[in-house]
């Protein structure tokens, strides 16, 4: 692999960095932040941002400074900004790597995408199980309020920005955005219909823009130096920068790795992953987090970047890579992501919460060796009535894995449904399984 | 402001936070949006989300009782009922499953033998499971309370659990995050 420099976790990995305000300002922080303010017209700052060709982390990969350049400019009210700490993509495990060791960075990429789309106001909006990540951010919010980078009057160039920590209580769909916005306003946490979107009708009705713990903390690399300087980063001019991802499951060294999107997937695995943790060999992976439909071996080249990863047939969403070795069972595999979001389905639309009570019975019976021979075409089925046909991308991410584990091994689901015909021959009774 | 107060219970579960409820108010500009900070404050104070405390809520935030259990019934942190002191959530995610997240509850319900509801006979701990805590790279994980223990082993979830019936509080909890060590 290539040689890069890294861009979110240099500070932290520096020997003994634990993310102090002083240590921060050291390896150069908040300079960005004095660079803009009062300086640099918000306008000018959202082009440099558009120029960086940054893309949001979050999942869905949208270019962030069109996203702020949505907000009015006219808007008589307030704008606000919010920045989602949910983190609950199985798999996806970065957002508490960057608020743990270095929470000044993401405040400080926070203060100044306040300072660009107008807003005066910015929650974080951090998943209610991160404790400690919400106490070092809250301590991080004072600190850097006494420095007077955050507050009324930042650095005396009359910009307010006061920034808010908000745990939620569990609940993955509060990091689908317009969720995330009604359990912001204290409600129940449902997507809402789309349009109207964030940008003009947000929290509490007002101009919002929702972006990801990563995609802010690139913002004050970004003003430091320069959006051409990150474009050139990775797969430009679509998808520049490097990203960090979050490496699990059957490898030697599972943990956040950062590198440029033009590395691939065997560059993350074996080189920085250390390969497989036995001798058994790779089997399958998921690319981008528990939505994100299974890749196979014949995929360990494609490149990191989103369109590399689309073109594999699958996401790159939320940079959660986890890798199976040989003898798991895909049919399991498949069960135990079902099982999450069956538990995480908000139960606003039907197809979604009745779907995927039924392909998590459907799985079940399956693997308990009571599998039906028309169970895979009522899978498929099933699962082409929920892709598109509800409020939020939830339903479009729930069949994923029972897509791709049916795409590249359906042989499995065939030969477990075998067995239960050869088991349960002669038997008249039905068995009804409860779901757990 | 106006003082905390009202409702059945007549403001207890409050009424030693005033001034951060205070505080808390000026946050937002619609009240409602201190529903989860002050649902999440009163399972703190009092190990689940009590009747009362719902309509003091509703009281502080000028909102019907109704209003309060609506909000409050969504989230899978909060609890209506009373838990074990010490609330032990494994994960059994995918990730943590590949690593061998269920054989460390297995071997944990055996230990510990906790009745239908999750629940040890002595009341001191409640034994869950839940679904990803960001943590997959450093699985199997739990989360006791507030706190997370990464990495785990047999012998490690004995000594934890040995540990905090012993003292309530254990050592082997995690701090800030863990990097991968590198070669
Ligand atoms: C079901 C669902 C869950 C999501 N969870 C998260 C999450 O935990 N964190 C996050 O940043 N984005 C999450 N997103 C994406 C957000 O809706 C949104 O696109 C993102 O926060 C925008 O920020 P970005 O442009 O910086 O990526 C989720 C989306 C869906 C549909
Ligand atoms: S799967 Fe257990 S912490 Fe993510």
């Amino acid at each position: 692999m290539k040689t890069f420099e890294k861009i979110l976790l240099k500070n932290m990995e520096q020997p003994g960095y634990a993310g102090s305000l002083a240590e921060y300002e050291r390896a150069g922080g908040y300079q960005a932040l004095k660079k803009v303010l009062g300086r640099v017209p918000p306008a000018d700052v959202i082009d440099t941002v558009k120029q960086s060709g940054l893309r949001g982390r979050g999942g869905a990969g949208f270019p962030t400074g069109v996203k702020w350049s949505f907000i009015p400019r006219d808007h008589p009210g307030p704008r606000y900004l919010c920045c989602n700490a949910d983190e609950s993509e199985p798999g996806t495990f970065k957002d508490r790597q960057l608020m743990e060791r270095d929470p000044h960075q993401i405040l400080e990429g926070m203060a100044i995408a306040c300072y660009a789309i107008g807003a005066q106001t910015a929650y974080i909006y951090i998943r209610g199980e991160f404790r400690l990540a919400a106490t070092i951010l809250e301590r991080a919010i004072v600190e850097a309020g006494r420095a007077g980078h955050l507050g009324a009057d930042i650095h005396g160039s009359g910009v307010t920005v006061n920034v808010y920590v908000h745990a939620g209580a569990g609940a993955y769909i509060c990091g689908e955005e317009t969720a995330l916005l009604e359990s912001l306003e204290g409600k129940r946490g449902k997507p809402r219909t789309k349009p109207p979107f964030p940008a003009t009708h947000g929290l509490y009705q007002q101009p919002t823009v929702v972006n990801n713990v990563e995609t802010l903390a690139n913002i004050p690399h970004i003003i430091n130096r320069g959006g051409a300087w990150y474009a050139a980063i990775g797969v430009p001019p679509k998808s520049p920068g490097t990203r960090i991802f979050c490496l699990s499951g059957h490898v030697k060294r599972p943990g956040n790795y950062e590198l440029p999107v033009d590395a691939t997937f065997r560059d993350l695995i074996d080189d920085l992953g250390g390969g497989m943790r036995s001798d058994k060999p790779l089997k399958a992976f998921i690319p981008g987090g528990a939505s994100a439909p299974f890749l196979t071996p014949e995929h360990l080249d494609v490149q990191l970047d989103f369109e590399s990863v689309a073109r594999a047939g699958s996401m790159s969403g939320s940079g959660g890579v986890t890798v199976m070795e040989d003898g798991t069972s895909m049919v399991w595999a498949a069960l135990r992501l079902m099982e999450f979001f069956y538990h995480e389905s908000c139960g606003k639309c039907t197809p979604c919460r009745e779907g995927s009570a039924w392909i998590v019975q459907i799985l079940q019976r399956i693997l308990n060796r009571q599998g039906r021979p028309d169970d895979v075409r009522t899978l498929e089925d099933i699962c082409g009535n929920i892709g598109g046909r509800t409020v939020c991308a939830f339903g479009d991410a729930e069949i994923a894995p029972v897509q791709s584990t049916l795409k590249y091994w359906r042989s499995e689901y065939e030969a477990l449904i075998a067995e239960a015909g050869a088991l349960n021959a002669g038997r008249k009774d039905i068995p009804v399984l409860s779901v757990s | 402001m106006r003082p905390v107060s009202g409702g059945v219970a007549g403001g207890m579960v409050f009424d030693k936070h005033r001034d951060f409820i205070a505080e808390l108010l000026t946050r937002y500009p619609v009240k409602r949006s201190a529903i989860l900070p002050l649902l999440n404050l009163a399972q703190r104070e009092e190990g689940c989300v009590s009747q009362a405390a719902m309509r003091e809520i509703a009281d502080l935030l000028d909102l019907t009782p109704p209003q309060v259990f609506e909000t409050a019934t969504f989230y899978t942190m909060l609890s209506l009922k009373p838990r074990g002191t010490f609330h032990v959530q494994v994960c059994r995610s995918l990730m943590c499953a590949l690593v061998g997240a269920d054989d460390l509850l297995a071997w944990l319900r055996a230990h510990l033998e906790p009745g239908a509801d999750g629940a040890t006979a002595d009341g001191r701990f409640t034994i869950s499971t839940v679904e990803c805590l960001g943590s997959c790279a450093t699985g199997p994980m739990m989360q006791i309370n507030d706190d997370y223990y990464e990495q785990l082993t047999r012998d490690k979830v004995g000594r934890i659990v040995n540990d905090l019936k012993q003292t309530g509080d254990c050592a082997l909890k995690s701090g800030p995050f863990m990097m991968p060590e590198r070669k």
